[in-house]
């Protein structure tokens, strides 16, 4: 009989508790002050935005929430009106972005290079070429391990451009040595080196990586390996709900000198992991101004053809 | 629980009932009146209907043919009436927390309840494992905490469906002193065993199922003395009923 | 949270980074069984005392969801809530609620299938005798309920259980902002892409600790029931 008097408190007890759980989780509410941005995962994984942030934060007073996804993925996210601004690296995908009307206007912030990884045994003996083409030609006529990101992100669609550069269909030419994984260039850079694989990545992720096992740089510097970033805000006049006053803020801090200079500085080792070229013209005259951005210390920055 | 008057759902009439379970027929024809008085002791062989019988008299099975009535009426809450199963199942709670719902569920003022738990812990010799869980009772004890839920409904007919089947002597003997007392204060005992000195320590009257039909009923002396059918010699005399 | 720490040292030092990961985790999955269990505990008792057309293929299909897959259960959240989804004016994408929101999702039908297995088990059990003391379809369902409370209780540590463990549903909805929607799961993904192996390293053992403790207690609420009801 103590049960039917008493048992009507423990449920109390449980509902009590339960409602404080979710009051908690109500707290964790986003502030005004917010905007979503889509981007990629190398400016993720290269640990810029864990940099950069704080910085936005405490020079605009806006608080960023990033999501990293490849970038057409965060394109997408953009035009279905769930990001504020994207910030990708994929031109010929931005142009077209702006061009449906989903976003207004791109401006183009920093720009770093991709370098073409490879196990230290370099299986295809590619090691120190100069053409990306045909060490990327080697590496399908030997079959040589390769992975792929596979998703639709800069990082891909910047492979597959080069494969297409090097005369490859790789659609067809494909076979089980190329391997589409789907995933972020972290994850990549990972199983090409537990695979011992050849696989392209942008420079600053991998500088970040801290797994790279066996793998090293084995081609770069080909002009065609240049790779800009751009960032957008998503059109107001199509997504009623985009923040676009703090969204243009934060586009105009990241190409403000403020902003470029924040950027430049961020390195590991002393090395710039991303040089700020908002300012177009500075890009097309100077590419890639002092390319001393190797995992080890290099003894000569490679020559720029 | 105190002495009654005669209660309303008495006299318990079957007439030419017959019910059957997945297409077999368990009871066939049953004719019979269940009337204030001395205990009804049904006796037969297993399987013979005597649980389908006591559960239909409860309220529990409705009949496939044929009226089954209470004072009259084809439809008795069993508000007044309570049953006591073969195999008891306890709740998951102490045994006095069992009595407690029973009595709960019977409609028992809450201030009442307490009081009453106690009383009936004492009629069937619980009171010392009042606050065990009532799963770790021991058969006997388990089968006297039913009996008690069932006195907690204050009933005016008792079912009991083999009350002391797995019993030894002394609990037994506890069941037994307690049907008596109960039936002495004018509840209406009526029950099934299949053990034939039971029947004879506690009938008035007994009524011997066969196969789902009703061989010989009548006053226990005479029956017990000289059995007119067949099936009833053949039983008393300890012979099987196939 | 300084990059390079090992997993230790953070959590030796009460690393506040680490700690915001922590909570954020138990809340989110806390509060998706807390409204799982209020969903799932009465559904679960209506399917097991009711009889109703299809009810066998509703049971089957219950049983059926318990191995939803989060990333589906995450997709399916994603475009309810997606500003180009149906729910998307209530601006919930990306935030901690959608997190909470797709975990319940997915722990609903683990806490209403075994809700249902159990009470409708200690169902077939009381039947009888809840017919002969004459008890009324409320006060059955209610002590069905509170007899069965400890495993009911089994069956809410195995969806809090579930959820704390899914990485797929939360990072989809969530979108593993840092400070906002990162969880244990969503870091030990992040960082193990990102190849800082001791780190993820370090969470996966904190989150382990939270698994077997959660194992504990399960085992602690079964010894419970059968010490205080047999």
């Amino acid at each position: 009989m103590k049960h039917s008097m008493n048992s009507g408190r423990i449920p109390i007890a449980a509902v009590a508790l339960g409602v404080m759980v979710l009051i908690a989780a109500a707290c964790m509410a986003p502030e005004d002050k917010s905007i979503v941005v889509a981007s990629t995962t190398s400016t993720q994984d290269s640990g810029l935005f864990d940099y950069l942030l704080p910085i936005v934060k405490r020079r605009t007073g806006i608080t960023v929430k990033v999501i990293a996804q490849g970038s057409g993925q965060a394109l997408d996210t953009g035009r279905r009106g769930d990001a504020d601004v994207v910030f990708v690296h994929a031109k010929s995908e931005e142009l077209k972005f702006v061009a449906e009307g989903e976003g207004l206007k791109r401006y183009p912030v920093m720009y770093n290079d991709f370098v073409l990884l490879g196990p230290k045994s370099d299986p295809a003996g590619i090691a120190g070429m100069k053409d990306i083409s045909r060490a990327l030609q080697i590496i399908k006529d030997k079959r040589a391990s390769f992975i792929s990101r596979g998703d639709r992100s800069g990082t891909h669609i910047a492979e597959l451009n080069l494969w297409k550069d090097s005369a490859v269909d790789i659609e067809t030419d494909k076979g089980p040595w190329y391997k589409s994984i789907g995933q972020g260039m972290g994850a990549a850079l990972n199983t090409a080196s537990a695979s011992n694989a050849y696989v392209l990545s942008d420079r600053s992720t991998w500088i970040h990586f801290k797994n790279p096992g066996e793998l090293r740089i084995l081609v770069e510097g080909d002009r065609r390996m240049f790779n800009q970033y751009g960032v957008i805000l998503v059109n107001p006049d199509k997504h009623p709900n985009v923040k676009k006053v703090l969204g243009q803020k934060f586009i105009d801090y990241l190409i403000s000198p403020a902003g470029q200079e924040d950027i430049a500085n961020y390195k590991i080792d002393g090395q710039a992991l991303f040089h700020p070229n908002a300012n177009e013209a500075a890009s097309t005259r100077e590419l890639f101004p002092s390319l001393n951005l190797t995992r080890a210390p290099a003894p000569v920055p490679p020559a720029w053809n | 629980m105190s002495t009654r008057a005669p209660a309303t759902d008495l006299p318990i009439r079957f007439s030419e009932v017959a019910i059957l379970a997945g297409g077999v027929t368990v009871l066939d024809c049953i004719s019979i009146t269940f009337s204030a008085g001395a205990p009804t002791v049904l006796i037969g062989p297993n399987g013979s209907g005597k649980t389908t019988l006591l559960r239909a008299a409860m309220g529990l099975i409705r009949p496939a043919r044929g009226r089954i009535t209470w004072d009259g009426s084809e439809v008795s809450p069993p508000t007044r009436r309570a049953i006591m199963f073969q195999r008891p199942v306890m709740l998951r709670r102490s045994a006095a927390a069992n009595i407690g719902y029973a009595l709960a569920a019977a409609g028992a003022p809450r201030a009442e309840r307490a009081k009453r738990t106690a009383g009936l812990l004492s009629l069937v010799g619980l009171q010392a494992l009042a606050g065990r869980p009532a799963r770790q009772l021991s058969g006997g004890e388990q089968q006297r905490l039913s009996l008690a839920r069932a006195l907690a409904r204050d009933p005016a007919v008792l079912f009991l469906d083999e009350p002391t089947a797995s019993l030894d002597p002394a609990a037994t003997k506890a069941i037994e002193d307690i049907v008596r007392a109960v039936s002495t204060r004018g509840i209406k005992v009526v029950m099934a065993t299949h053990d034939l000195g039971e029947a004879k320590r506690l009938a008035g009257e007994i009524v011997l199922l066969h196969r789902g039909r009703i061989i010989e009923s009548g006053p226990a002396h005479s029956l017990f003395a000289a059995p007119t059918t067949d099936e009833a010699k053949k039983f008393i005399a300890g012979e099987l009923l196939v | 949270m300084p990059e390079n720490a090992s997993a230790l040292h953070l959590v030796l030092t009460g690393d506040p980074t680490l700690f915001a990961i922590v909570r954020l985790s138990l809340i989110v999955s806390l509060s998706a069984t807390f409204i799982a269990a209020l969903i799932g505990v009465p559904l679960g008792a209506l399917i097991a005392l009711t009889r109703f057309r299809g009810r066998e293929p509703v049971i089957v299909m219950l049983n059926a969801l318990m191995g939803l897959p989060p990333v589906v259960a995450g997709l399916a959240v994603y475009l309810m809530l997606s500003r180009s989804g149906p729910l998307g004016s209530w601006g919930l994408l990306f935030t901690p609620l959608a997190m909470v929101i797709a975990q319940t999702v997915l722990v609903t039908p683990i806490i209403a299938a075994l809700a249902r297995q159990t009470i409708e088990d200690l169902w077939l059990e009381y039947r009888e005798e809840f017919a002969a003391m004459g008890v009324g379809p409320l006060r059955r369902v209610r002590t069905l309920i509170w007899d069965a409370r400890f495993s009911l209780l089994t069956a809410l540590l195995a969806g809090f259980g579930r959820a704390a463990a899914e990485v797929g549903a939360i990072i989809i909805v969530g979108g593993n902002i840092l400070g906002f929607t990162r969880t244990m799961t969503t870091t030990i993904a992040l960082e193990t892409s990102k190849g800082n192996l001791p780190l993820a390293i370090g969470l996966g053992i904190v989150l382990m600790f939270i698994v077997m403790l959660i194992s504990t207690l399960a085992w602690g609420a079964r010894r419970a029931g059968e010490r205080f009801s047999g």
